[in-house]
């Protein structure tokens, strides 16, 4: 199922630009492949991403069927305070994961 | 002496046999059935519509992916911008398109000021040997771009499932 892997630095410096990585293990179907049969496997990918910290957006991504599978991001933010960052993937089928991770800001 | 002879003799048939095979699995991806794809006119279009009427600069923008690449299921990709990010001034979204996939957009990333820095990292898939193109929008309303040819020997996206 659904299993994703964060990596934020447990604690920055006040000010300091850190980077987080994630990755969501998921198939990415894209839509245009076949069966031997000649039948067209349905697309199945992730199709937005989003982290917030504290309650507001800092990062937000629209994947497309160009995306590899097992999607990984990774972008860059300013430790400005303590706090908890929230990360949620969204995709067709109904998919819907989510993670969290805490940082301390010092 | 002889034994060893033979060993590397052995060896090296062996090699030419795996080589023989890989040869084989290499020419297959052209029998398969391939649909559509994006045209350069596509292309253009999606870019188009991203930014209007607008003048598209080249510059600021980095795209680094590796110029040759094996596998097109996953290319490492990394886009950058070469601009502050304040809150005056900022990069306000990083997009990703490419020529021949089956569909132009790659991603579209959303940034604020305290990203601190204009950079995402992801893996893609290349259908085919191409241009991928990378704009960047900034908080005063310019575009600035950047395009990279890659070449492509394992086509992502249209090969047959097992």
């Amino acid at each position: 199922m659904a299993a994703a892997l964060v990596n934020v630095p447990a604690k920055a410096k006040r000010g300091a630009v850190i980077e987080i990585k994630t990755l969501m293990s998921h198939v990415m179907e894209p839509g245009y492949r076949h069966t031997a049969a000649g039948e067209v496997v349905p697309r199945d990918i992730v199709t937005s991403f989003t982290c917030k910290f504290n309650g507001a957006e800092i990062f937000r991504a629209d994947l497309f069927p160009a995306i590899a599978a097992n999607p990984f991001l990774s972008f860059f933010t300013t430790a400005s305070e303590s706090g908890r960052f929230e990360f949620e993937w969204i995709g067709d089928n109904g998919f819907v994961a989510n993670a969290s991770a805490a940082i301390t800001v010092e | 002496m002889s034994s060893m002879f033979r060993l590397s003799d052995i060896s090296r048939r062996r090699l030419l046999q795996l080589a023989g095979t890989l040869a084989g699995a290499s020419t297959l991806p052209i029998v398969t059935v391939r649909p559509a794809r994006a045209t350069p006119a596509m292309l253009t279009s999606a870019i188009r519509n991203l930014v209007g009427e607008a003048n598209v600069r080249v510059g600021k923008v980095r795209l680094d992916i590796p110029p040759l690449v094996e596998n097109g299921n996953t290319v490492p990709m990394t886009v950058s911008v070469d601009h502050p990010m304040t809150a005056e001034s900022f990069v306000k979204s990083i997009h990703v398109f490419n020529e021949k996939n089956p569909q132009p957009n790659i991603a579209n990333f959303h940034l604020t000021p305290q990203a601190g820095r204009a950079q995402v990292a992801t893996r893609i898939r290349l259908a085919d040997t191409q241009k991928v193109v990378a704009i960047a929008k900034l908080s005063d309303g310019s575009f600035w771009s950047v395009s990279v040819d890659v070449i492509v020997t394992l086509a992502a996206c249209t090969e047959e499932m097992p």
